[in-house]
């Protein structure tokens, strides 16, 4: 795939699911400590997501960094917006900013503050 | 290769010359790091521009050569 492929299937992902994560590994087995930890904090939550393993394809791998011009994975997508990689999402989880944010997108979640 | 912290911090002073450059190495394997950069460029920017400043102050090393490096970014108070 060319790059305007690859960035048209990627909009094609975020735009036709709600919560996509593009991450090294799968949720259930995840090959990156970053991307480890979005999994927990999503699963934590409870909220409804596609993964998308870069791992599986270069094209994507590499498509995803030029998409939003963001060089490193993970990164998450609510509503077809980039909400950020890996340090932004556990401060904003942290903060209590995540949940709010997914709730202002009316993305289903639990309710749940992190942990202490 | 992986990259020395000291670096990191001139590749990032660079950019922004008042920023103030805290690196630690994780696992002391000089490979995976955590850096906070406290710098007046940051204000009134989402966590996503502030994060994209240091990416770009690194150059294309992250995602590559860097592949660890935990952010976290703030204006002084």
């Amino acid at each position: 795939m060319d790059q305007q492929n690859v960035h048209d299937w990627i909009k094609d992902q975020v735009q036709s699911n709600d919560v996509v994560l593009f991450m090294k590994g799968n949720r259930h087995f995840p090959q990156c400590g970053f991307s480890a930890q979005v999994v927990r904090m999503l699963d934590y939550l409870g909220v409804d997501y596609k993964d998308i393993n870069v791992l599986d394809d270069n094209d994507v791998r590499e498509g995803i960094k030029t998409y939003t011009n963001w060089p490193t994975i993970p990164q998450l997508y609510v509503k077809g917006e980039f909400v950020g990689g890996c340090d932004i999402l556990t401060e904003m989880f942290q903060e209590g900013e995540l949940q709010q944010h997914l709730e202002q997108k009316d993305i289903a979640f639990e309710k749940r503050s992190a942990p202490a | 290769m992986p990259m020395e912290a000291a670096e990191i911090e001139a590749l990032i002073k660079a950019k922004l010359p008042d920023a103030q450059v805290t690196i630690r190495d994780l696992a002391g394997d000089g490979d995976h790091y955590a850096a906070v950069i406290v710098s007046e460029a940051f204000r009134g920017k989402t966590k996503v521009q502030q994060h994209q400043l240091v990416y770009d102050a690194l150059q294309g090393q992250m995602g590559g050569a860097l592949h660890a490096l935990a952010l976290q970014t703030s204006a002084p108070d």
